[in-house]
């Protein structure tokens, strides 16, 4: 059953990230990219992280997918005809990509088998576990980042500014 | 390769995925001229590194990968807002959102 559903997401998450880099319009790349996001979402259900499943779905759908759907409607980039690459170009970029994951899948021939052994009683990726560590381990990470929000907030207003000097 | 015959639930599968989905990644970015696709494209990226980590923290019994990742998401979160942003400052001063309009910053 979990072979099953693993090679369902696996095969979604790779379908919608294809169709995310090849289809013409950002619009349904965005919506590409919400089936590849849903999907990895699955997949931590599968590896039973639930925080990080909650989180993914809350932070992936529901903040960054909507930015990018706000920003292209509102710049009405749907139908601007995007320049092509040169075709050496685009050669040269799927030869590299193509060999990168060429030298991985090489590196992983090599390799034994690693099975995961299911263990439930261990709840790893629950809330009460991850916050234990988040507020004990890494309580100084977390705190910067929430400078970082700030910074990024203040950043981003600044950018969207119109005219910054009249204001 | 004898990893996609075997269709145990193991931390090979997961491997071969996010390689794949990386690769997708990379290819995304070095193919469209499209400043969102590309931002696109660095997300995917970004989550199959996070989907590598939290199988190799399963794998390991180790809640600190599972934690990472959500630090990661927070930069990730952090750093499509500012790109956005920028995206949104070159499309109002040269009306497009290629990677052309971006050709001064060449050396």
């Amino acid at each position: 059953m979990d072979q099953i559903l693993f090679l369902i997401l696996s095969g979604l998450a790779i379908c919608g990230a294809l169709a995310v880099i090849f289809s013409k319009s950002p619009v349904y790349s965005v919506l590409a990219l919400v089936l590849t996001f849903f999907s990895i979402a699955g997949h931590y259900a599968l590896l039973n992280a639930n925080f990080l499943f909650i989180v993914h779905i809350i932070v992936y759908a529901g903040a960054i997918l909507v930015l990018f759907l706000f920003v292209i409607m509102l710049l009405n980039l749907n139908k601007e005809a995007e320049a092509k690459q040169p075709i050496l170009i685009k050669l040269a970029a799927f030869i590299s990509g193509g060999l990168f994951l060429f030298t991985l899948f090489g590196a992983l021939k090599g390799m034994d088998l690693i099975i995961t052994e299911k263990a439930p009683s261990t709840n790893i990726g629950s809330v009460e576990v991850l916050g234990q560590v988040l507020f004990n381990d890494f309580i100084l990470p977390f705190e910067i980042s929430s400078v970082l929000f700030l910074s990024a907030m203040i950043g981003a207003v600044m950018l969207g500014k119109k005219d910054l000097k009249e204001n | 390769m004898n990893n996609f015959l075997n269709l145990s639930n193991s931390l090979n599968n997961y491997i071969i995925l996010a390689s794949i989905l990386f690769a997708i990644g990379i290819i995304g970015v070095l193919v469209r001229k499209n400043i969102i696709i590309m931002f696109m494209s660095i997300e995917l990226m970004l989550n199959a590194i996070n989907l590598l980590m939290v199988a190799f923290s399963v794998h390991h019994g180790d809640p600190q990968g599972q934690v990472f990742v959500f630090f990661i998401m927070a930069v990730a979160a952090a750093e499509i807002t500012v790109g956005l942003a920028i995206l949104v400052m070159i499309y109002r001063n040269t009306g497009s959102v290629s990677i052309d309009a971006l050709k001064k910053l060449k050396w």
